[in-house]
């Protein structure tokens, strides 16, 4: 199921969780060492190994130059693939599946990314997933990987376990106590980074952050998974402990249904006010303050991203033509009227 | 705190910077920081691996240390071509340059030593699953035996291969 238009556990707080696998063939150099034509080489071999694999998915794959621009940052609006993946085509190439939830990356900064993302909180089934890839790959080829120091991978910051966990969370009520920072600092003690995911440190729009595991090396991938897993439920306790607090104050329910009312008649509207707006409906849907669905509050915040709008509507969308249509169709599904 | 180079806004931001062992501290608010080239400190929402990695080594010894000429013999890569990038060549560089990545390794992960999964192809054949799962023929299990009898007796263990002999003649009265 495509994890924005799906709620899944915690989806209050938890929009996300996604777990990606870094891997490499044992015989060839790492992607940056390779050439346009080696790097084709090694994705026909991804390609031969992971559509054979029987994992019950059905994948597609794309090479990255057949794609336009507009429709390759869709593909990183949705956090299917990185930004780095979307920015140049050269050599690269994308497994997809119908559902949107497994995406392989193929000689981005290693020969294979192998991600799943699924809504809500829900590390151990992404895990599970993700494995069926890892082994379906192991089976057919040499891995690079070294008892030392485990999965070799291009960047050392991913060596051990090559993997990445992550979730996406909502912290909207922490990020209005200015906690962030302060967060941020604690959870990085305890080998997890938490960033956000749009905007920059000085402003995270739509309060929606980042929390990964940042050690790969010495720790099992179920510790590692464990540990994102209970300091996860830890932060969205907090969120939710604080929600309430701001709930108390009229003030706040007053700026969760202004937020609403300028989403429901605006006739333009930009990404970021956009994102920092559907922030505060969502905090108040999530707390029974409005009455819609989280998922679609998920799906407005993927399809309305500017790529995501133009690769639908059509690339030659000016901004201000996206803002026009963005208000118009946010207006249509935040709508209560039948 | 006042802002040391301004002297007017609240001091935010705190800088220590050592310089071949040489420590020096200032304190500065938000606008002198930026004017002075400290805004990126916390930038690490875009910040690259490469870069990052890179600065791990700029001021290790291991990177004055390392002879431009030696290459990994697969991927032709020199040390400094590491350094420079931040991005390991291939496979067998890390078997190459394996001592001198190490200190880096340590400082990025705060381990050297993997723990978790391992794939397939490295697992010792005696754990696999099928292969404990699998139940050998007779005949194996005779020239198993057989093979360790032998063993026994070559270590003068003779009350254990006579053990095993009588094993071997149980299994051929049986077929």
């Amino acid at each position: 199921m495509k994890w924005y238009s799906n709620k899944g556990e915690h989806s209050d707080v938890v929009l996300s969780t996604r777990i990606r696998f870094a891997r490499n063939l044992k015989d060839y150099p790492f992607p940056a060492r390779l050439s346009t034509v080696e790097k084709e080489k090694v994705n026909e071999i991804m390609r031969d190994i992971f559509l054979a694999a029987d994992s019950g998915e059905k994948l597609t794959y794309t090479e990255m130059k057949a794609l336009s621009s507009v429709a390759a940052v869709s593909l990183a609006e949705k956090h299917l693939i990185s930004p780095e993946f979307a920015s140049d085509p050269n050599g690269r190439a994308l497994l997809l599946s119908e559902d949107e939830d497994v995406s392989i990356m193929l000689c981005e900064e290693d020969h294979a990314r192998i991600q799943v993302i699924l809504p809500g909180l829900a590390l151990e089934d992404a895990y599970e997933k993700a494995l069926k890839f890892d082994k379906a790959l192991e089976e057919k080829a040499a891995i690079a990987f070294d008892r030392n120091l485990g999965y070799l991978t291009q960047c050392p910051t991913n060596l051990g376990t090559g993997m990445r966990a992550s979730v996406m969370l909502h912290l909207p009520a922490l990020a209005e106590n200015g906690v962030i920072a302060r967060l941020a600092a604690t959870v990085a003690k305890l080998g997890l980074t938490l960033r956000g995911v749009y905007g920059n440190t000085s402003r995270f729009v739509g309060s929606l952050f980042q929390l990964s595991n940042q050690v790969t090396l010495g720790i099992s991938e179920q510790a590692a998974v464990q540990n994102l897993n209970a300091i996860a439920l830890q932060i969205a306790e907090q969120e939710t402990q604080a929600r309430q607090a701001l709930l108390k104050d009229d003030a706040f329910i007053d700026r969760i249904w202004r937020a609403y009312g300028i989403l429901t008649s605006a006739h333009m509207i930009g990404c970021d006010e956009f994102c920092d707006l559907l922030s505060l409906v969502r905090l108040g849907a999530a707390q029974g303050i409005v009455d819609l669905p989280l998922e679609t509050l998920s799906r407005l915040l993927i399809e309305m991203q500017p790529a995501t709008i133009n690769a639908k509507q059509g690339e030659s969308l000016s901004q201000r033509e996206r803002d026009v249509f963005r208000a118009e169709a946010v207006k249509k599904a935040l709508s209560r009227k039948q | 705190m006042l802002c040391q180079n301004c002297s007017k806004r609240e001091a935010t931001t705190h800088i220590k910077r050592i310089v071949n062992g040489e420590t020096t501290e200032s304190h500065l608010c938000e606008e002198c920081a930026r004017k002075l080239g400290y805004d990126d400190f916390f930038d690490d929402f875009s910040f690259s691996i490469p870069n990052i990695f890179s600065s791990f080594f700029k001021d290790s010894a291991f990177a004055l240390a390392s002879a431009k000429t030696d290459r990994c013999e697969k991927c032709s890569s020199t040390f400094d071509d590491i350094i420079r990038t931040g991005m390991v060549g291939c496979a067998d560089c890390y078997e190459k340059f394996y001592d001198r990545l190490l200190p880096s390794i340590q400082r990025i992960h705060g381990r050297t030593k993997h723990v978790g999964r391992v794939p397939y192809t490295e697992v010792p054949d005696e754990k696999k699953p099928e292969a404990k799962k699998k139940e050998l023929s007779a005949e194996e299990k005779i020239a198993k035996l057989q093979e360790d009898m032998q063993k026994a007796i070559d270590c003068q263990n003779f009350e254990q291969a006579a053990v095993i002999r009588d094993e071997i003649k149980e299994l051929k009265g049986e077929k």
